[in-house]
């Protein structure tokens, strides 16, 4: 066992992580701990843009996005969080244009910006330029400009560090401890405040966009820690994931004038969002795509329905909609211009569907997405520990694994990048600040015996069950019962199937006895935080009895204020048992009202 | 249809040198290679070890070599391969475990060049203003996975490991010419330096190598370029 010590400890080197590092590494003696190495990080492989109110391309307000935000949260999101996401937005964007990212460029050479789901101009309803982007891998580049920053700022870095358990002591965080990939060694690393940047748990689910590194590491690390999780529940299906595959189709495919076509050749956005069609929110889209293909409109009866961004489609609808650019002109688009916005969607979909979009259809279907809900913490990124908002002191939290929470019950696009680059910030400051003026809390005296102990049960399981099969059987039954749409009897089921591969799950088969980069293990074990964040994902998706946002009942299929306008908070106990509790819901300036797009 | 894969297979806490094993299974033209390695190690053997993440060739953790080309496990299909495939580490970087290499080296070249925007005038209130054009100068050199393809794909390298790689010289050309940055002189002089660019022999072997397919010996050039002229358009 090796010890280090350092003020602050991130974990994760996503956007949310770097953010964090970079800040906190100012005053702070800080190093940055990821499983991965910083530039595979998840953050790398989004798309449309980051969104600002910067107004490049025409009017826009901080307060125009905040009110999307909101609605877009179907009202369960923050308010006082989402202002301050909002306000700091346009200058979060300006630094990192600053910091080099290579933003596409206006006529005038300012910050380029496309429209996307849910971002409207809060007087006429139609679609704002608010996504600022760098092609379509604007998260590759945030990904690159902020580890670059962090490389030329002597940033320290543990790459290939797992972090399997975290530290606390006196009920205030004192490390945490990590797993070196390649001895198989474990690292006890001592600090004052602990940064939780770990990321999102997409492989729950069948059909994901997300990376295999998405396995909720924090959240699950903390839940067993005894702190609660936040709206679990809410887990956002992107309308347009390559079919069967999962990978992202970005929004910004609609943004630049793409639209959805069911197997009758319709649009049929116009049928469930009026006012702006193919981009309205996320939760909108893929429910409308769920329910055309359950009418019997999916493509070649199956279930998948089209996006088309064909050049004379995207003019033909450009013009019927009425769409202009800022000149007044009609709104056209030519094949070469689609190529040149959009190079690595037409990368994927040529490689992996041998699909050419700009002279014919891409085949989608909904895809497990994003974490709406996670490890909960107030706009400054500090932890909250019960349903009275107190807060655990120097344990903090950012990005996708944590819940502010300012995307409520469905994430708009383009807002993750900005809760990355925001709270990430943040957290970053705040426990700089708090590493300042507080002592280390003195180390366990066996730190690693928590971690020691749930490796030892997985090596030394009797070895019945394989691995493969529980986490297969996990993702179908989640797809299929815990998914778009939802039911008390389909999740009853879900949660049976979930405990019964947790009792399997203990009689794991591991046949790799090494130390070096010993991936089985390592699988396995984030396999089990897979398991543990499905069930609490199931039993709050079950207690709440209503529809909003990500969370779709059949049998609740209106939203209740009276009864629901509250974020639900989960602890598990240490004998498994999942109790619940719910904190209100931050309003500032905007009364729940209907949500139509 | 059923496929053989061939994988090269090290341990070092066990074995004395590498050998390759080969598992038979059931594929289809559209799976990924990426899909098959993963079957082998849930179905046949959980001690094959190697890299992944983000499965859809962004985040460059799955490179190696396939059929005796550098490519990404995620983003070369059973389709491209055929029913016979071989799967080997990177060349060049020091096998660590079964196809886990050894990164270290090929960061720090990558750390060598600077790859940070460098500009210290004050910054302005809002964005530093680009014209779409400038932008377009850099634009193909901005899409670098740092996956590793291209260096460990290059004879220079090869023969000497403190030869900076096409992928150095990629993230280089970004930043020197972007027209925001002022250090270009600084990166140009560690390029001109004897393990830099003229090191590069043109053999297009990067270019053919990267999944991003980004123009790496033209960029390369473009850098040689610059130092003979001292001019950057």
């Amino acid at each position: 066992m090796k010890t280090h010590q350092f003020e602050v400890i991130v974990v994760g080197a996503g956007g949310a992580g770097l953010m964090a590092g970079l800040y906190a590494s100012r005053t702070a003696k800080t190093a940055i701990i990821t499983k991965l190495y910083p530039t595979r990080s998840h953050t790398g492989t989004a798309q449309g843009g980051i969104g600002a109110a910067l107004g490049s391309e025409e009017e826009d307000h901080p307060e125009w996005h905040t009110y999307d935000t909101v609605k877009g949260s179907d009202y369960l999101g923050d308010q006082d969080a989402i202002e301050f996401m909002c306000e700091e937005a346009v200058q979060a964007v300006y630094e990192l244009e600053h910091m080099g990212l290579p933003f596409d460029r206006t006529p005038e050479g300012k910050i380029s910006q496309r429209p996307f789901g849910g971002h409207t101009n809060n007087v006429t309803g139609k679609p704002v330029r608010r996504a600022c982007h760098a092609a379509d891998r604007t998260g590759h580049m945030i990904l690159q400009t902020l580890y670059q920053q962090c490389m030329k700022n002597d940033v320290n870095f543990f790459d290939e560090f797992q972090v399997v358990d975290l530290l606390m002591v006196n009920g205030a965080a004192a490390g945490v401890v990590a797993i070196e990939l390649a001895t198989g060694e474990l690292h006890v690393f001592h600090a004052k405040a602990v940064i939780f940047a770990t990321g999102g748990h997409g492989r729950i689910w069948e059909i994901t966009s997300n990376a295999y590194a998405f396995t909720g590491d924090g959240p699950a690390v903390i839940m067993r820690r005894g702190l609660p999780l936040e709206d679990l529940e809410f887990f956002q299906f992107h309308p347009t994931g390559i079919y069967k595959l999962g990978i992202l189709i970005t929004e910004g495919v609609r943004g630049e004038g793409g639209i959805l076509i069911n197997g009758k050749g319709e649009r049929f956005m116009e049928k469930y969002a009026p006012k702006v069609k193919d981009l309205a929110s996320r939760d909108v889209v893929s429910r409308a795509i769920y329910m055309e293909i359950r009418d019997g409109n999916g493509a070649n009866g199956q279930n998948y329905v089209y996006l088309d961004v064909r050049p004379e489609s995207v003019n033909k609808y450009a013009a019927l909609d009425g769409r202009l650019n800022k000149d007044g002109a009609p709104y056209t688009v030519t094949g070469e211009e689609i190529l040149a916005k959009l190079p690595d969607i037409v990368d994927f979909c040529r490689v992996y569907l041998g699909v050419d979009p700009i002279t014919q259809l891409m085949p989608i279907q909904p895809t497990a997405h994003y974490a709406m809900g996670g490890i909960p913490t107030n706009k400054y990124g500090e932890t909250i520990l019960d349903e009275k908002n107190n807060t655990v002191p120097g344990l903090y939290a950012a990005g996708e694994c944590a819940c502010v929470s300012v995307h409520g019950a469905n994430r708009l696009g383009t807002n993750s990048l900005l809760d990355l680059v925001v709270f990430g910030k943040h957290a970053g400051l705040r426990a700089a600040e708090f590493a300042k003026g507080a002592e280390f809390q003195p180390l366990p005296a066996d730190p690693t015996e928590f971690a020691s102990s749930q490796f030892d049960r997985i090596r030394h399981a009797d070895g019945k069950e394989n691995a493969f099969d529980i986490a297969t059987t996990m993702k179908k039954v989640m797809f299929d019962d815990m998914g778009i749409f939802r039911s008390g009897k389909g999740m009853e089921n879900a949660l049976k199937v979930v405990r019964e591969l947790k009792e399997r799950y203990k009689h794991v088969t591991v046949t790799d006895t090494g130390k070096i980069f010993n991936m089985e293990l390592m699988n396995i074990w984030e396999l089990g935080n897979l398991l543990d964040l499905a069930e609490v994902t199931t039993v709050s998706a079950i207690a709440r009895t209503e529809s909003r946002g990500g969370h779709s009942r059949e049998d609740y299929p209106d939203r209740d204020d009276k009864n629901w306008l509250k974020h639900s908070l989960a602890w598990v106990h240490e004998n498994g048992k999942i109790d619940l509790k719910y904190k209100p819901v931050v309003i500032t300036k905007y009364e729940p009202k209907v949500r139509t797009y | 249809m059923e496929v053989t894969i061939k994988v090269f297979r090290y341990n070092p806490e066990k074995d004395k040198k590498p050998s390759y094993k080969t598992y038979k299974l059931e594929a289809i033209e559209t799976d990924r290679v990426l899909d098959l390695l993963e079957k082998v190690k849930g179905y046949q053997d959980g001690t094959l070890s190697f890299r992944r993440s983000c499965a859809h060739g962004i985040c460059g953790s799955d490179a190696m070599r396939i059929n005796g080309f550098n490519r990404l496990a995620c983003k070369t299909l059973v389709r491209d391969t055929g029913a016979k495939i071989t799967v080997q580490p990177l060349l060049g970087l020091r096998v660590i475990k079964d196809l886990i290499v050894d990164m270290d080296p090929f960061f720090e070249h990558y750390r060598s060049v600077k790859p940070w925007l460098i500009n210290e005038d004050p910054e302005p209130e809002k964005e530093r203003l680009q014209s779409a054009e400038q932008r377009a100068i850099f634009d193909d050199t901005t899409k670098c996975i740092l996956c590793a393809c291209c260096t460990t794909s290059c004879p220079s390298f090869w023969a000497n490991e403190q030869y900076a790689g096409p992928a150095a010289i990629v993230a280089a050309h970004r930043f020197i010419f972007d027209s925001r940055d002022k250090a270009a002189a600084e990166r140009l002089k560690i390029l001109n330096e004897v393990w830099g660019v003229y090191r590069c022999h043109t053999v297009f072997n990067c270019t053919l190598a990267c999944p991003r397919e980004i123009q790496i010996t033209k960029a390369i050039g473009e850098v040689k370029m610059a130092l003979t002229t001292g001019k950057l358009e």
